[in-house]
């Protein structure tokens, strides 16, 4: 399945995502060709269960299709769809075939069957027909709920360094679409997670391409009689970019490896530290090597560095992230760093305390 | 070269299940073994202490039955060598015996060679060493001048080779020379690989003091030496190749990013349970760094345990590896207000004093990091 997803995916967006579909999307069009070649393809509901109209797959298999959506900088919200549906399924509430997002900063309450309060950074937020997110409710509960982006009081838009829609959103006394109690093996970190998580994958593909790119350029562009990349200098940047690129993929796919039991918050924060800092490392090192060039609006390389600049910290920086594990870890004293290092069932790290 | 070659691998149950056994053991014969011995990580030397690891069946475990291993598999020695590097355990001894050299000689030694070397390296009572530089042959390995020159139907070799650790406490070594001439066999033609018997009548080892006062390099000097026809080890004139395949087994493991986990430990306690957002910030960071970084090494496990060769994937392991085994003492000496002491001071004091002053040859040993760069830079193709 995850060769056949990978293959598909790619092909879809290497078709549709040009250079001129990322110009437009990012003066305010929602790109509808394109996501509606997904839809038909099947990918927002590829985690979702087989009853569901879904593929069914498994974290593993999604995060081949989460990372392709970084390499091209595909500008639309599956990822979160894809994070929202499988909220939705693990709630025993239905997937949703219209465009959904999530928000994990949200300070919502939830009274009888209504919503008031704020969503911030919600990706697409304008777009989106619902939002996945958790609100409070009376008994102090979390619960997870529907929302119909329609019945926002308010939208207020904002976007991130790439010109991506990263929208806030006012209820006041809004009818919720569904709800249902966060389930007890879900904690209230799990939309920060799951962001955090996918953020990563995409920031992996991102560097992967911006590796390709820099290293054809540095191929092709000639100074002093030869290609640049004949000098040892231009060598050693791109193996610094390589070994990043290298270790934002395995961090990871190795978050994503352990969360079908669950967000594994232990491994996805250090997945996020470590594809947010190899995301610094790129986007510095594709630059320097491109030259003047790379600064202009005109040559791709900025598609890929300005979505690393915001992606880094978009659910969580590495500085929040590192905060966040170095706390749990100290408390876990010396004695338990290595055991803890070693085996996911004493990771269980949380953001929020319950 | 394509970074989805480098793809996360989880530890296989089988292999998980020894860590429990390797753990309690670790515990019960290191209960009294300090911090600042802990810190000499894999250079810390212990004969007893290799020879009760064979006993447990812990050395050359991936080797089969028949040499004294266990036919396990390369994630099974994982699980017990980083066990071995997290606690500080005195390794030294059979390190590069059971790293390198049995692997070595099951693949290129004859049958009579495995069955001489490998039982001995299995119970933990035959060490090795690696002669490979020299004193004009450092990064430019290629360029070796110590000599194997076939007379009376063996060997004689001449010649000088440095830097060669642990050759004072060896049995053997396996050393690279060479045995063309550089003009006619080309640049990685014209060299072998010899075992040499460290006893052997025309060899004298001196130690080289380091600038932490300890003596694991050594010069070693061939002088006339007489060797059998069965010291040559593989084919001749295949060294280079013989050489190049054993480095992707020398780079890509663990101890190559935990050479310095005993300042996390002594960090970590100096600290406290109730660290502030800085001592918080940095402990995260170097979690996560050494989390990404196993998880690296266990994918390039996974390819060599599938006969693959990924050399440019093992070179960005040791690469990053090197780089914070090195920063962890710069960065955790301005965690908590102690200084590094040598002699006095706590624990942490003594591990930040001592790392501090072996950091420099992290990235020296196992190869340069340019030249590890070099080697990535060829696997994109650029050169």
């Amino acid at each position: 399945m995850r060769e056949l997803f990978e293959s598909t995916i790619e092909r879809v967006l290497s078709d549709l995502c040009t250079s001129d579909l990322l110009r437009e999307a990012e003066s305010g069009e929602w790109p509808v060709a394109l996501w509606r070649t997904l839809e038909d393809n099947g990918f927002p509901l590829a985690g979702a269960p087989e009853m569901a109209g879904g593929a069914d797959a498994c974290w593993s298999d999604l995060f081949v299709i989460i990372r392709a959506l970084g390499r091209f900088v595909a500008p639309v919200p599956l990822a979160e769809m894809i994070v929202g549906n499988w909220l939705l399924e693990q709630s025993g509430l239905n997937a949703r075939s219209d465009i959904l997002s999530i928000a994990s900063e949200s300070n919502l309450t939830l009274v009888g069957a209504r919503v008031s309060g704020e969503l911030r950074q919600v990706p697409w937020g304008r777009f989106a027909d619902s939002v996945v997110t958790l609100a409070n409710d009376e008994a102090g509960q979390l619960n997870v709920v529907l929302l119909d982006v329609a019945t926002a009081e308010r939208v207020r838009q904002g976007t991130n360094i790439a010109s991506e829609a990263r929208d806030q959103l006012s209820f006041s006394s809004a009818a919720i679409v569904m709800s249902a109690l966060l389930p007890a093996h879900l904690d209230g970190d799990v939309l920060l997670a799951a962001g955090a998580m996918v953020r990563s994958a995409q920031i992996s593909g991102a560097i992967n391409e911006l590796l390709v790119m820099t290293a054809s350029y540095a191929g092709e562009r000639k100074q002093f009689g030869k290609p640049i990349a004949a000098f040892q200098a231009i060598q050693q940047q791109l193996a610094v970019l390589a070994e990043q690129a290298a270790a934002a993929s395995v961090a990871a796919e190795a978050a994503f490896a352990g969360a079908d039991q669950g967000i594994p918050t232990f491994s996805v924060a250090a997945a996020k530290i470590s594809a947010s800092d190899a995301a610094s490392q790129a986007a510095a090192i594709g630059h320097s090597v491109h030259g003047a060039i790379g600064f202009t609006q005109e040559y791709a390389l900025h598609n890929l560095t300005r979505r690393l600049w915001s992606w880094r910290s978009e659910f969580g920086s590495s500085t929040f992230w590192s905060k966040a594990l170095g706390k749990h870890v100290c408390a876990a004293g010396a004695e338990g760093f290595w055991p803890m290092l070693t085996n996911p069932e004493l990771q269980n790290l949380s953001i929020t305390q319950k | 070269m394509s970074i989805s070659e480098f793809s996360y691998s989880a530890i296989p149950a089988d292999a998980e299940q020894l860590r429990a056994a390797v753990r309690a053991f670790l515990q019960d014969v290191l209960h009294d073994y300090p911090a600042e011995k802990r810190a000499y990580s894999w250079m810390g030397f212990d004969a007893e202490f290799s020879r009760l690891l064979g006993k447990k069946g812990w050395l050359g475990m991936a080797l089969p039955k028949q040499y004294g291993g266990a036919e396990a598999s390369p994630f099974s020695r994982y699980v017990i060598i980083e066990e071995l590097l997290a606690a500080g355990a005195p390794v030294s001894a059979h390190w590069i015996a059971d790293r390198q050299s049995a692997p070595l000689i099951l693949r290129f030694g004859t049958e009579a060679q495995r069955e001489k070397y490998l039982p001995s390296i299995c119970r933990g009572e035959s060490y090795f060493c690696i002669g490979m530089s020299e004193p004009n042959s450092g990064s430019d390995l290629a360029s070796i001048r110590s000599t194997a020159k076939r007379a009376n139907g063996g060997w004689v070799l001449d010649g000088q080779k440095v830097w060669t650790t642990n050759a004072q406490h060896s049995h053997y070594m396996i050393a690279l020379m060479r045995t063309g001439d550089k003009e006619t066999s080309g640049r990685h033609g014209g060299m072998s690989q010899f075992i040499i018997d460290l006893q052997t009548p025309g060899i004298t080892i001196r130690p080289i003091a380091d600038l932490a006062g300890g003596e694991h390099f050594n010069e070693v000097f061939f002088d006339s030496v007489q060797l059998g026809e069965d010291a040559l080890i593989g084919e001749e004139g295949r060294g280079w190749d013989q050489v190049t395949a054993e480095l992707a087994f020398e780079r890509s493991g663990p101890e190559r990013f935990l050479s310095s986990i005993a300042v996390i430990h002594t960090a970590i306690a100096a600290i406290g349970p109730h660290p502030d957002a800085f001592q918080a910030r940095e402990i995260g960071k170097i979690t996560a760094r050494l989390l990404t970084l196993r998880n690296m090494s266990l994918g390039v496990t996974k390819q060599l345990s599938e006969g693959k060769n990924p050399a440019w994937a093992a070179s960005c392991v040791k690469d990053l590896g090197n780089v914070l085994e090195q920063e962890l003492p710069e960065i955790l000496q301005g965690v908590v207000d102690e200084q590094p002491q040598v002699v006095g001071g706590s624990a942490h004091a003594k591990v930040l004093a001592y790392l501090t002053q072996m950091a420099p040859s992290f990235s020296l040993r196992g190869g340069t990091r340019e030249i590890l760069r070099g080697i990535i830079a060829r696997g994109l193709g650029l050169r």
